[in-house]
């Protein structure tokens, strides 16, 4: 373990004399391996990073892999770079295997992300609550969101407990509505989606946890506005966790070695910052016309070719 | 102990359910009564598992390493650098099919270089043509049966073709292509070797029953872990998965052997070699078939838990669709996942039941005729494809390969269905989601829930120990024993109550249609076909509409698992009936007992035992699919598993969870089959 850590720092000193001079040698012939996970813009933006890695000359690879169980295999090597690490749902996972050594932090995107309990943009529209986003409102219509296993409270439908804990039981509590609702975990990202659905089809208040950017942004969701985040307003940092989600980060990944062996990639990987409207615009090319991931990826890198081009220079 | 083991069953078991209300009433709920619940002396388990597993990857052994890419050397473990290069050794394998298949430039890399491979354009291996591979199906299936199952496999791989779905078909087929083999072969060779040796078989028989009990995603990350990520590792835990019920099968097959036969071939001086692969494995065969029909089957029902750890093709798509709620893509991926099982099942079933013909002196014509016909087909397809360059307008070759985007689909019709389901369905069936929820199953989770551990102990050894005497109550004793001092009792609660909830369900389904169907030749056949068909058929695919139907709820979660565990419970229920004597019947009916009669008094108790070992696989079918559950939202078992995934400790604690929810299994598996077995030496069967 020793031996990774001091691998590791090797690395990170290596990387930062990457980034700042002249790559020393020319990239490795054998490919890139880049995960794909299964959400729409993640697997786009992996065809997107895999087609700018072929333009700069390198061979890509492309392999599905588990979203938590993924940085465990880059720790390894046995994938070399993760392109979407989102602070709260993959944190925990990223930092962990950060500890026991072997992964590296390649920078961070230019896309703010938020991740945060919120309602269908109908919700909002046909006044179900009146007052929402503003959290205070949510005290008066619990019932709005009542479900059949909610003992008569309002339900709030967070991810799976992996994603961030007990967070958001924890917030109830210090915003003083745990008596008015309760939080149930769904299992994966598929039940939140479905359950959003389901309640779409005859304007059902829902409270669900959710993220932007994401294809939910194109029919409309609004974020409760909670309390503002700060510094040790969470209770495992010792506050009463009476606050929202802070704006977040979406950052890159790579194995300790990928800046050796692809000196010039792991540059351009650094480079590389997508923005909101970019990751919404690779999304919708699945997503609302049904192109597939890889046409979609060869379309947006032939259409935004003065967003990437700079990356690989 | 004397007075009580001589009164009837009956009263025994009335005398423990007073004992177990009585314990339930007397204790007191808190968590510092040893009663209630026992204190978690296995907490440090699963990281001490994990430890191990790491130091075992890591740091034990240390061998320098040459990385030619960095040229430097590099410390890794003996341990990592073997799983590697297995690994390696069974991607190459996946790779050099699927490129025959699709085409690609790995096996070429494999002999020369990324660089080579970079400087030359010509070395790309070519995909085949769908249509060779397709005809190459036809005349393989009417050389080896004739021209239905020629007809069922130009069918098959026709739909895959035209539903666009051919390039992650044919890797889901790359990577089953191995590991169904293989599965075969380590079943035959462990199952022979467990006959041979009764030290391996008792060794072998608590791994098998663990191996079978324990869900697939407790083994995922370890798998990972030592093997890494990418279709070997999905090949590696299919293998895991699908060789177990090969290895029983192997082994009763040969134990089923008569004495007469092995004499026989003793008397004409077989070698041991010749005992083995001419006497005892062509007498055994019936049931080794059995056993590769289940390979097969478990392969494909894999294909979607192996994109977990980086298997490509059609599990991948499929969850990728599920999680765009496109459920109409979604079921065409599962059909193409069971179109394949049926296609390949046939197909080795019918290689298997080949008769050698010793005599016949052929011409050379007549003897490779199906190589000549495939040629023909070949190179006709290999023209008609170059021919469909020209030919179609719009620059897709639809004789190469049909993309996937310009298949035919009837997405739409199924979504509309799944919509106009959910639009019409979802106000009527929350009366009954609500009344389901308030008053049957949160009651009774409470119920699970507020049981003092050691009522539960008495319960369940009680009921061993009316079943199969003391040793019973040891074993199941045990098992419960282990999962106790974990720190997850209260989530194998809620597992139990789930799994048993729906298993009720399920068995009287399965009984009831089971029973309605073997009154009928015909019905029993389309049903079994319908079982084989439900059991490949990717499970995650009705995970979505049921949500939509009953929200993120225990109820959803139930209902699944109930589908999907009713499968074995209808399979035994039919197969146990029709297996009851036509003479039995007459005999019954000569005594003038009318249908319900002979159903009731004839027919359900001869064919009870063979229906409880479908009850058992009920109960497995019904662990997994609550574990798959996880996946809506539980709190049981499976939660933690899925949790496991991103767990600092997951290795060890994927695989204790693994063990509980075995454990769990394997008592009831013991129960039953003690029972049964009981019950067939009365009947004398």
């Amino acid at each position: 373990m020793k031996k990774l850590t001091r691998n590791m720092a090797v690395a990170m000193s290596l990387s930062l004399a990457a980034v700042s001079g002249p790559s020393l040698a020319a990239d490795s012939s054998k490919p890139i391996v880049i995960p794909t996970h299964n959400w729409s813009s993640q697997v786009v933006m992996a065809y997107v990073i895999g087609g700018i890695f072929e333009s700069m000359g390198n061979n890509v690879e492309y392999v599905p892999a588990d979203t938590q169980a993924v940085y465990e295999a880059i720790r390894n090597g046995d994938v070399t770079i993760s392109h979407e690490v989102w602070q709260s749902t993959f944190g925990a996972s990223f930092y962990n295997a950060m500890q026991k050594g072997g992964i590296i932090d390649a920078g961070t995107h230019a896309a703010m992300t938020l991740e945060e309990m919120g309602v269908p943009q109908y919700v909002i529209d046909d006044n179900l609550c009146p007052g929402l986003p503003n959290w205070e409102a949510l005290a008066d219509c619990p019932e709005v969101f009542a479900t059949a296993d909610s003992g008569g409270k309002g339900r709030w439908l967070e991810g799976p407990q992996s994603w961030h804990g007990n967070q958001m039981p924890e917030r109830l509590a210090g915003l003083g509505l745990d008596d008015k609702y309760m939080v149930k975990f769904a299992g994966s990202a598929d039940a939140l989606w479905a359950e959003l659905e389901s309640a779409k089809k005859d304007r059902r208040g829902v409270i669900t946890f959710n993220w932007t950017p994401n294809f939910t942004d194109a029919e409309g969701f609004v974020f409760i506005e909670f309390p503002e985040y700060f510094e040790g307003c969470r209770v495992g940092d010792g506050g009463n966790g009476a606050c929202g989600s802070p704006k977040g980060w979406l950052k890159k990944a790579a194995n300790y070695k990928f800046p050796k062996t692809h000196p010039a990639a792991y540059t351009a990987f650094s480079k590389i910052s997508f923005t909101s409207t970019d990751i919404g615009q690779m999304a919708a090319l699945v997503d609302i016309d049904k192109m597939s991931h890889q046409d979609a990826a060869k379309k947006w890198l032939a259409d935004h070719a003065d967003v990437w081009k700079p990356f690989t220079e | 102990m004397y007075y009580l083991t001589r009164q009837s069953k009956l009263t025994q078991f009335l005398i423990l359910l007073v004992v177990f209300f009585a314990l339930c009433l007397a204790i007191e709920p808190s968590e510092t009564n040893v009663l209630w619940r026992f204190p978690a002396l296995f907490a440090g388990l699963p990281g001490a598992i994990n430890e191990f597993a790491e130091n075992l990857m890591y740091e034990w052994l240390p061998v320098e390493v040459y990385d030619p890419e960095l040229e430097e050397y590099e410390t890794s473990a003996l341990v990592r650098e073997l799983t590697r290069g297995f690994s390696r050794s069974v991607l190459f394998c996946i790779e050099l099919i699927r490129e025959i298949l699709l085409g690609g430039v790995k096996t070429i890399v494999t002999f020369t270089s990324w660089d080579f491979v970079g400087e030359h354009d010509w070395a790309v291996w070519p995909a085949l043509p769908w249509t060779v591979v397709s005809g190459g199906a036809i005349v393989l299936g009417y050389a080896l049966r004739g021209a239905g199952l020629a007809l069922l496999a130009g069918l098959a791989t026709s739909y895959i073709a035209i539903f666009g779905q051919w390039e992650p078909a044919m890797e889901t087929l790359s990577f089953v292509l191995i590991a169904a083999p293989v599965s075969c072969f380590l079943g035959l060779v462990l199952g022979t070797a467990a006959y041979k040796s009764t030290t391996t078989e008792a060794v072998l028989k608590p791994l098998l029953n663990v191996a079978q009990t324990m869900p697939h995603f407790s083994y995922l990350i370890p798998v990972m872990v030592f093997f890494g990520v990418g279709d070997h590792a999905g090949a590696i835990a299919t293998i895991i998965f699908a060789t177990p019920p090969m290895i029983r099968l192997t082994l009763l097959g040969l134990k089923r052997v008569p004495v007469e036969v092995v004499e026989a071939g003793a008397m004409n001086g077989c070698t041991n070699r010749q005992m083995l692969l001419k006497v005892l494995i062509p007498t055994a065969r019936r049931d080794i078939l059995i056993g590769s029909n289940q390979v097969i089957m478990q392969c494909l029902a894999m294909a979607v838990i192996a994109s977990f750890i980086g298997a490509k093709g059609l599990g991948f798509n499929l969850l990728l669709a599920l999680n765009q709620l496109r459920i109409g893509q979604a079921l065409e991926l599962g059909i193409c996942i069971v179109l394949i099982a049926v296609v390949l099942d046939k197909l080795s079933l019918a290689w298997a039941n080949q008769q050698t013909d010793y005599f016949a002196d052929e011409s050379f014509m007549r003897r490779h005729r199906y190589g000549v016909i495939f040629l023909a087909i070949f190179a006709l397809c290999l023209l008609l494809s170059l021919l469909g360059r020209t030919i179609f307008f719009n620059g897709i070759n639809y004789f190469y390969l049909i993309p996937h985007n310009q298949g035919i689909t009837t997405e739409p019709f199924w979504q509309a269905g799944v919509d106009w389901m959910v639009e019409n369905w979802y106000h009527g069936l929350q009366a009954f989601n609500n009344w389901l929820i308030l008053d049957v199953l949160m009651p009774m989770k409470a119920a699970y829930l507020g049981m003092p551990v050691i009522a539960t102990f008495v319960l369940v050894m009680g009921i061993g120990f009316i079943i199969g005497g003391l040793r019973s109550a040891v074993i199941v004793g045990g098992f419960l024993l282990f999962i106790a001092f974990t720190e997850w009792w209260d989530r194998a609660l809620i597992t139990a109550y789930m799994t048993s909830f729906a298993v009720m369900i399920s068995a009287i389904l399965g009984v009831v249609i089971g029973s309605l169907c073997a009154q009928n030749s015909l019905a029993s056949r389309v049903i079994l076909i319908g079982c084989d068909t439900l059991q490949t058929f990717p499970s995650f695919i009705y995970l979505i509409p049921v949500i939509m139907l009953f929200g993120v709820t225990d109820t959803s979660v139930l209902i699944a698992v109930i589908v999907y565990a009713t499968i074995p419970a209808i399979r035994y229920t039919v197969e146990g009936l029709r297996g009851v004597p036509v003479t039995l019947q007459d005999a019954a009916s000569m005594s003038g007992v009318n249908r319900l009669q002979r159903w009731v008094k004839i027919e359900m108790p001869l064919a009870f035992p063979h229906i409880m070992l479908g009850l058992n696989q009920t109960v497995v079918f019904a662990l997994f699919m609550v574990i798959i559950g996880a996946m809506i939202g539980t709190e049981d078992l499976g939660q933690y598993i899925l949790k496991a995934l991103s767990d600092k400790n997951g290795i060890g604690n994927g695989l204790v969870l693994g063990l509980c929810v075995a454990f769990i299994g394997l008592a009831v598996d013991h129960l039953i089959h003690t029972w049964a077995d009981q019950k067939k030496a009365l009947l004398g069967t």
